[in-house]
């Protein structure tokens, strides 16, 4: 088998092959190994490459494997997001603070991967402590679109895109706050996969803002979501807001059409803002929807326009509270002052980015006295009115679907004005205030301007809590009929061969 | 000259006796090599979360149900922002604005036997912080010191923060109040409360206003106060310091004072303009707590008998005085031991006579528990009966008593096989009278000489002769009677 048919293959053609012992863990991942390390001069997915681990990983696999055992996941490659903690290995969230921490355990989604036979290439690239949409507020390297070099891979977990994108993993871990799955998955032609809050645990996820964060998975294809998520999703002791409920698995449930379903198009999403040639492509894909047997019917999110301004104001609250613990005391690093306080100061300056303090900033002043009422305890009230408004709209459908990207991938530096950042999670947000499971999958090609290449941009499906079986269903007969995916490569000297 | 009134307020800080700490699986014990009990949780690890230990909120709704209080049926936990080096994620897990108990009162018992009441603000749960050490500035405060040692075996054991109403007015008052809320956490069994082992903290809340006004003055805050003793010189001396500022003209200044024990003064730690914002709000970690009726309805029903009832019982029921009450409150199985004794002898009187005197004397010298002793409660109680009905005298009694200790068992059963029991036929006495007489007439003459305090000698022979069975007043009717 020639390097590519290995590497190119599915998480589920993996699994499948190395179950049946037609090829090994160990083979598998020497090849992803040897791929990555061909590439990474030019994508740069990962911070750390694992290569003892991996190998190491790979051989319990192909031992349990040979002892009978059937794992739902025998070797697949996976990348790691870097705001996930695995024992032993250096665990940065992209920062200077952290760049030299090694974590002493495991997170449990990690954890559940690895049980089912997953084999950890590296910890990957992602925007300082998840917080950005490109990839650019990395302290410790840079991440490229595999599409296009000259472009980001989006954000926050563009590393673990790219990764996937550029066949050095199948599957990649990504984490979701405000859309950090689903944009990088949009713009590096994958599927981001963001379930119910709460259905994976967050035990070991760095947190950037507790009640938004999710871990999901990043894939080719959906069946390969559909396998992560059977394999991480479910109730954690470690983890008191992860849920205590059956998850009904999704790997079973994928289907070839839409038929009886009916899907929502939200009024105040309207995609002609969105440019001429995108515009016609989420209009074809709505029709694509339609011609697999959905009833396309119209829905409103009135307050949904308030979800940037919510966000913007809850999650910088929670981040501020939750980095305080990188005081420079315990663990990552310490810049030396004159007494405890100077230290403080000085290591938090040197170790945070402009955006993470940027975000500290703002939610420090949201949470303090005399704007507490103004600020926090309005956003929560604004949060709840837009998940209502969810469950209205879910009164009169089963699924959503809107863009998953306000643009398609950018140059880097293109959008150095911190606001026209934060416009790209404009339909991925509400959904995060909301806790609902949501995907982007592949639906089309735009020339962006000046561009080279033809780039990929995502179509959203969002469904109502728990519902993930019935979205990844729906999502595989979409990407069957539709293979938007399969049009174009990544322009890789690795991948060309 | 103006006559001024105290108000205090006492916050405590209790360590709550649990399996495990607040949030996490580690162990909850006191001490240990430092940073031994720890984990990724209470070391507020990177991606690391807490998960509640119902044990702990199981205790302090107990608590609150021993106080009277009202348990609202939703509670949640906030953070509590600011940064200190022994506070492991910077925060620290409290609650603000939904306690888990809202109001109650602790009745409490001063020495002349008489019961007051304080109400209570609130009971809430929290975490526990690591401990500093500072070293190399000799002593140990921070100022100077060239490094500080960590310690995180204590960061995040569940502390319960028991807050009262300005309801005191006196030192004394505020030591009774203590002692009180002590023993119903003993009672209870949610904490050691020991303040030595820092399981039991207490700042206080003082400020002085003219006698009869209903206006508040201005507060100071008292800590590091280590023993309740010195939570009371720490409160009278700074009761007397306002007033002396007052009567001079001064201003009370709204901050936080430090104890020094040695010099027996408040001094000033730091003013409330440098008060943090905490900035609270709800934890995101943990979802808000519901507390099911039925469990409330359950706990209550289990409450061991309260420490006041008790007092009440035993001073007002049983007659015991205030300060043989007040030891079987605070020692709870010696309390129960007599409790049963009680029950079978029903002399409460006689059951603390010899549960208090010589079987605690018997305890201390063995130092094995009374409860824990060889002495069955069915026995004692056939003793206490022994010696009422005057089958046996005290001194017998108190024989018996130490062979009883020693494993001997039943009273009766020794009195009848060794013919103890008292004698009380005037005939049988009669003639020791005669035999000790006969053979002391040197004693008998000074006697008659007018030296009466002989008398004792005589008897006490006569209850030698008899092996100290001989009814002791009968017995000294009779030397009388026979001298006369």
């Amino acid at each position: 088998m020639t390097m590519e048919a290995t590497i190119a293959r599915s998480a589920a053609e993996i699994a499948r092959d190395v179950n049946a012992r037609t090829t090994s863990a160990a083979e598998v991942t020497a090849a992803t190994l040897a791929h990555a390390e061909a590439v990474e001069g030019e994508v740069g997915s990962y911070l750390t490459l694992l290569r003892d681990v991996a190998e190491s990983h790979a051989r319990h696999v192909d031992e349990r494997v040979r002892n009978g055992a059937h794992l739902p996941l025998a070797g697949v490659p996976i990348a790691v997001k870097d705001n996930m903690c695995l024992e032993n290995t250096r665990t940065t969230c992209g920062s200077k603070i952290l760049e030299h921490w090694i974590a002493p355990y495991t997170a449990t989604a990690v954890a559940r991967m690895l049980e089912a036979g997953a084999v950890p290439i590296g910890k990957a690239n992602c925007d300082e402590f998840a917080m950005g949409s490109s990839c650019e507020n990395s302290a410790l390297g840079v991440t490229r679109n595999p599409y296009d070099l000259t472009c980001v891979p989006g954000g926050s977990s563009g590393g673990s895109a790219a990764a996937v994108a550029a066949y050095e993993a199948a599957i990649g871990l990504g984490s979701d706050t405000g859309g950090s799955i689903r944009e990088p998955g949009a713009f590096c032609n994958l599927i981001g996969f963001k379930p119910t809050y709460g259905r994976i645990s967050r035990y070991g996820l760095i947190a950037f803002a507790s009640s938004l964060d999710q871990i999901g998975p990043l894939t080719r294809t959906v069946e390969d979501a559909a396998f992560a998520y059977d394999a991480m999703a479910g109730y954690d002791v470690m983890d008191a807001t992860s849920i205590d409920r059956p998850v009904e698995p999704a790997a079973s449930g994928l289907r070839e059409d839409l038929s009886g379903l009916r899907i929502g198009l939200v009024r105040e999403f309207d995609t002609k803002v969105l440019g001429e040639e995108s515009d016609a492509l989420y209009r074809n894909a709505y029709r694509d929807l339609e011609r697999l047997g959905a009833e396309l019917v119209e829905v409103s999110l009135p307050t949904a326009d308030y979800g940037l301004a919510t966000y913007y104001l809850i999650a910088p609250a929670e981040c501020s509270s939750n980095l305080a613990r990188f005081d420079g005391v315990r663990y990552g690093l310490r810049v030396e002052g004159e007494d405890v306080r100077s230290m403080y100061d000085k290591t938090r300056a040197a170790g945070f980015g402009p955006e993470v303090k940027r975000r500290i900033l703002i939610g420090t002043h949201a949470l303090s006295s005399g704007y507490y009422d103004a600020y926090y305890v309005r956003a929560q009230k604004a949060r709840t009115l837009i998940a209502r408004d969810f469950a209205a709209a879910f009164a009169g459908c089963d699924l959503i679907a809107c863009p998953a990207a306000s643009c398609p991938a950018f140059e880097f530096n293109a959008k150095s004005d911190p606001y026209s950042m934060y416009l790209m999670d404009y339909y991925t947000i509400p959904m995060s205030l909301a806790g609902l499971p949501a995907l982007s999958v592949p639906c089309g090609w735009v020339m962006p301007e000046g561009a080279s290449r033809p780039m990929p941009i995502g179509l959203q499906l969002a469904a109502p809590l728990f519902a993930e079986r019935l979205l990844l269903g729906a999502a595989h007969a979409y990407e069957r009929a539709t293979n938007h995916a399969l049009a174009h490569k990544p322009e890789l000297a690795g991948v060309r061969a | 000259m103006t006559q001024y009134e105290a108000v205090i307020g006492v916050e405590c800080h209790v360590e709550l006796k649990t399996q495990t700490k607040m949030f996490c699986g580690c162990l909850n014990e006191f001490g240990g090599e430092p940073n031994t009990k720890t984990c990724p949780v209470c070391l507020g690890m990177p991606g690391a979360l807490p998960v509640p230990n119902e044990q702990a909120l199981t205790h302090i709704v107990r608590t609150g149900l021993a106080f009277g209080a009202e348990i609202p049926v939703f509670s949640k936990f906030d953070r509590k922002n600011y940064f200190y080096p022994d506070m492991p994620k910077d925060y620290q897990i409290s609650q603000y604005d939904m306690p888990l108990t809202v109001g109650g009162e602790v009745m409490y018992w001063l020495d002349d036997g008489s019961l007051k009441s304080c109400r209570l603000t609130r009971i809430h749960l929290e975490e526990d912080t690591g401990k500093s050490t500072h070293a190399g500035s000799g002593d140990g405060r921070i100022a100077g010191s060239s490094y500080s040692l960590l310690d995180f075996n204590r960061a995040g054991v569940p502390l319960m923060e028991c807050v009262s109403e300005p309801e005191l007015h006196s030192a004394r008052d505020a030591v009774a109040y203590l002692e009180s809320l002590r023993r119903t956490l003993l009672a209870l069994g949610v904490s050691d409360v020991k303040m030595e082992e820092g399981s039991l903290r207490c700042d206080a809340n003082v400020s002085v206003r003219p006698a009869g006004s209903d206006r508040l003055g201005t507060k100071t805050e008292i800590k590091n106060m280590n023993s309740f003793r010195s939570v009371e010189r720490a409160i009278e001396s700074e009761i007397a310091r306002q007033i002396a500022l007052l009567a001079g003209g001064g201003r009370i200044v709204q901050e936080t004072r430090g104890w020094d024990e040695l010099k027996g003064v408040t001094h000033s730690m730091r003013s409330k303009e440098e008060a943090h914002d905490y900035r609270y709000f709800p934890d995101p970690d943990l979802v808000p707590l519901e507390i099911p009726r039925e469990l409330v309805d359950r706990l209550q029903a289990a409450l061991p008998a309260m420490p006041w009832r008790r007092f009440e019982r035993y001073t007002k029921e049983y007659g015991l005085a205030v300060n043989a009450a007040t030891q079987l409150i605070d020692n709870l199985s010696l309390a129960q031991y007599f409790d049963d004794v009680v029950a079978r002898s029903r002399n409460p009187q006689q059951s603390s006579n010899f549960v208090l005197g010589e079987l605690s004397r018997l305890a201390n010298e063995t130092g094995v528990a009374v409860a824990d002793s060889k002495v069955d409660v069915g026995h004692l109680a056939e003793l206490i009966e022994l010696v009422e009905g005057k089958k046996i005298n005290s001194k017998i009694a108190k024989d018996l008593l130490v062979r009883m200790w020693d494993g001997a068992g039943s009273p009766t059963a020794l009195v009848e096989r060794e013919g103890l029991a008292q004698t009380s036929d005037p005939a049988a006495i009669e003639r020791f009278v005669d035999e000790v007489l006969a053979a002391n007439e040197k004693v008998v003459a000074d006697y008659k000489a007018g030296k009466t305090n002989v008398l004792g000698f005589l008897v006490g022979q006569v209850m030698k002769a008899s092996r100290g069975k001989a009814d002791p007043a009968l017995a000294n009717e009779l030397v009388k009677t026979k001298l006369a």
